[in-house]
């Protein structure tokens, strides 16, 4: 592991990403000391342009723009992060039952997961948030609902190419059990390559996050980069920073979380470079 | 002739994925909470308490669960999707009535990205490693972290607000009254700036695919040959590699159609598009979830068909292909 920290040390690039990173992180945690009124609070007066007292000005109700920033960058991290996490034990649960089956399991839920790979995702996450209706949780199902597919196909593919290895048919021929030889040497083997896809997802998810709050689908009582661009969306002529700054802060979350993620696949899979 | 049927196999393969997308439906809205029947209807009073007992008798919605199944598979192959009571039409007709704009959107936003994507990737790989193509990565980087909506609205604020270049929303100008080519030019106009919201994070996507696919083939034997062959870098470039190169990007281009159209609900709503994006955000706000059921029914209905036509495209490219 070491190696792979220096690795990615080396790549500028991806330890920039993860500065950014590091910076969101810290402003989401700090946001409640920040803007002790939160969000969603009255600060001032409305529609006021960016300056030293409010940074990003202030929006259509006079709430602070950079208490929203802050606040929505631990609603779209904690969605982004649970929702990725979510996909990623499930699809590696349907992708390595498939893989270490293999046999008519592998057909079917292989079929399951192309047919989830084709349906349009993001009309799938809005009828469930609207089914199950907006909140924190609804989000993050609906997003890991329409997010594991990809995991899926790689944790099968893995596992099939792993499955006829010397060191599997070794464990089988000591007798070991499937769960063993699942969690003790087929997991552990594919975790670089579920680390790097799983990052990535992370930035996919605060995108559909973002789009479904911006619709409007989001939990209305907690505070967001979607939200606050929907609602800034009408005062668009007059008062351009009041969707421009959340927006700026999507981009620059997720072009880190992917700089970060295609810095971890040259890191963990140095393989894969030479390509 | 084996191409062919390569292709009839692949077009037997949508059948399940058009059935497996009303299943999901069927059982969609049974997870709503509340009465199926008031859900279909659409929410809270918007229907009359006759139509409900109609829908409830419809679905056999007091019949057993494999029965209600069956009715509804049915009534859903027949293309009867039902009746929206907020807009007082029936749900298929609200669609297709906003297909065509949609499509219009869709295929623009589509053919521009995977055009410029295909050149740019071209171009990155082959001067790699130079100012050129680092200009272009960072270029890709950003719009593939650009969400569609953000993007959209800072392009009115550019070149509608600011520069007046652009009108901000809408399909055309009614009020004008255009006719014949000046009516094509006034929705070209309209056109522009959703095209490029929607389409630049696939541009982005397709750019890095082409690059990396480029790469790729720089290795292999029929590169090498064609070269000892004596033939000039630009007719290897144009006349052996591209053709394989481009492969993988059709290949995602296929994979991301999905996701195409939901972006559109989003660059749509944006720019008060007057196509399926936008239903299905009036849908979404008024919580009629059969419209909505709709909408997706049909939406992946046309995924399917692009895929389709992905794969024609494929097997007119690719003579390798055989069942």
């Amino acid at each position: 592991m070491p190696d792979g920290l220096r690795r990615f040390a080396r790549n500028r690039m991806a330890v920039l990403g993860a500065i950014v990173i590091a910076i969101i992180v810290l402003v989401s945690v700090l946001a409640p000391f920040l803007y002790p009124k939160g969000a969603f609070s009255l600060a001032g007066q409305p529609l006021q342009p960016p300056s030293l007292q409010f940074p990003l000005g202030t929006d259509a109700l006079g709430r602070d723009v950079a208490a929203g920033v802050a606040e929505g960058a631990r609603t779209s991290l904690l969605i982004g992060i649970a929702a990725a996490l979510s996909a990623v034990i499930f699809g590696a649960m349907i992708g390595g039952i498939a893989g270490y089956y293999r046999g008519t399991v592998d057909i079917v839920l292989m079929r399951v997961t192309e047919f989830f790979q084709t349906i349009p995702a993001f009309l799938l996450a809005m009828l469930l948030v609207v089914i199950l209706s907006p909140s924190l949780l609804s989000v993050i199902i609906a997003i890991a609902a329409v997010s594991w597919p990809g995991i899926a196909r790689l944790v099968r593919g893995e596992f099939v190419a792993l499955g006829g290895r010397e060191f599997i048919l070794a464990s089988l021929g000591l007798g070991a059990s499937g769960p063993r030889i699942i969690f003790r040497h087929l997991l552990p083997n594919c975790l670089s390559a579920i680390i790097t896809v799983g990052s990535l997802l992370v930035a996919t998810a605060i995108l559909l996050e973002t789009g479904l709050a911006f619709l409007g689908l989001g939990d209305p009582n907690i505070m967001s980069w979607g939200l606050q661009i929907s609602a800034g969306r009408v005062s668009l002529r007059t008062a351009w920073w009041v969707c421009t700054f959340p927006g700026i802060a999507i981009l620059l979350t997720v072009l880190s979380i992917n700089l970060v993620g295609d810095g971890l696949n040259e890191a963990l899979n140095p393989r894969l470079r030479e390509r | 002739m084996r191409r062919w049927r390569y292709f009839g196999y692949r077009l037997l393969l949508a059948v399940p994925v058009i059935f497996g997308i009303l299943v999901l439906n069927f059982f969609l809205i049974r997870l709503a909470p509340g009465d199926a029947a008031s859900v279909l209807a659409g929410e809270s009073g918007a229907a009359t308490p006759e139509y409900t007992e109609l829908l409830r008798q419809k679905f056999g919605l007091d019949r057993p669960m494999p029965e209600q199944f069956i009715a509804y598979i049915t009534a859903a192959l027949r293309f009867d999707l039902g009746f929206s009571f907020r807009n007082d039409s029936p749900v298929l007709d609200l669609i297709l009535e906003r297909l065509g704009p949609t499509l219009l959107l869709m295929s623009t936003a589509f053919t521009m990205a995977l055009a410029l994507g295909t050149l740019l990737g071209l171009l990155a790989a082959v001067a790699r490693n130079t100012w050129r193509d680092a200009a272009i990565s960072v270029a890709t980087l950003i719009c593939y972290a650009t969400p569609g909506f953000w993007l959209g609205l800072m392009l009115i604020v550019v070149f509608s607000l600011t520069l007046g270049w652009l009108p901000t929303s809408g399909f055309e100008n009614i009020a004008e009254g255009y006719e014949g080519w000046e009516r094509v030019q006034d929705i070209a106009l309209h056109l522009v700036m959703p095209a490029m919201a929607l389409g630049l994070f696939y541009l982005a996507l397709y750019t890095r695919v082409m690059r990396a696919s480029m790469l790729e083939q720089t290795g292999m034997d029929y590169v090498v040959t064609a070269r000892a062959k004596g033939q000039t870098e630009t007719r290897i470039m144009f006349g052996h590699m591209l053709r394989n190169a481009f492969l993988p990007v059709l290949t995602m281009a296929g994979v991301q159609a999905g996701n195409l159209i939901g972006g559109s609900i989003v660059v749509e709503t944006v720019f008060g598009w007057p196509g399926v994006g936008t239903l299905a955000f009036t849908a979404l706000q008024s919580r009629d979830l059969n419209l909505l059921l709709g909408i997706f029914f049909i939406s992946a209905c046309i995924v399917v068909a692009i895929n389709l036509i992905v794969e024609l495209l494929y097997v007119l490219l690719d003579p390798r292909i055989q069942a």
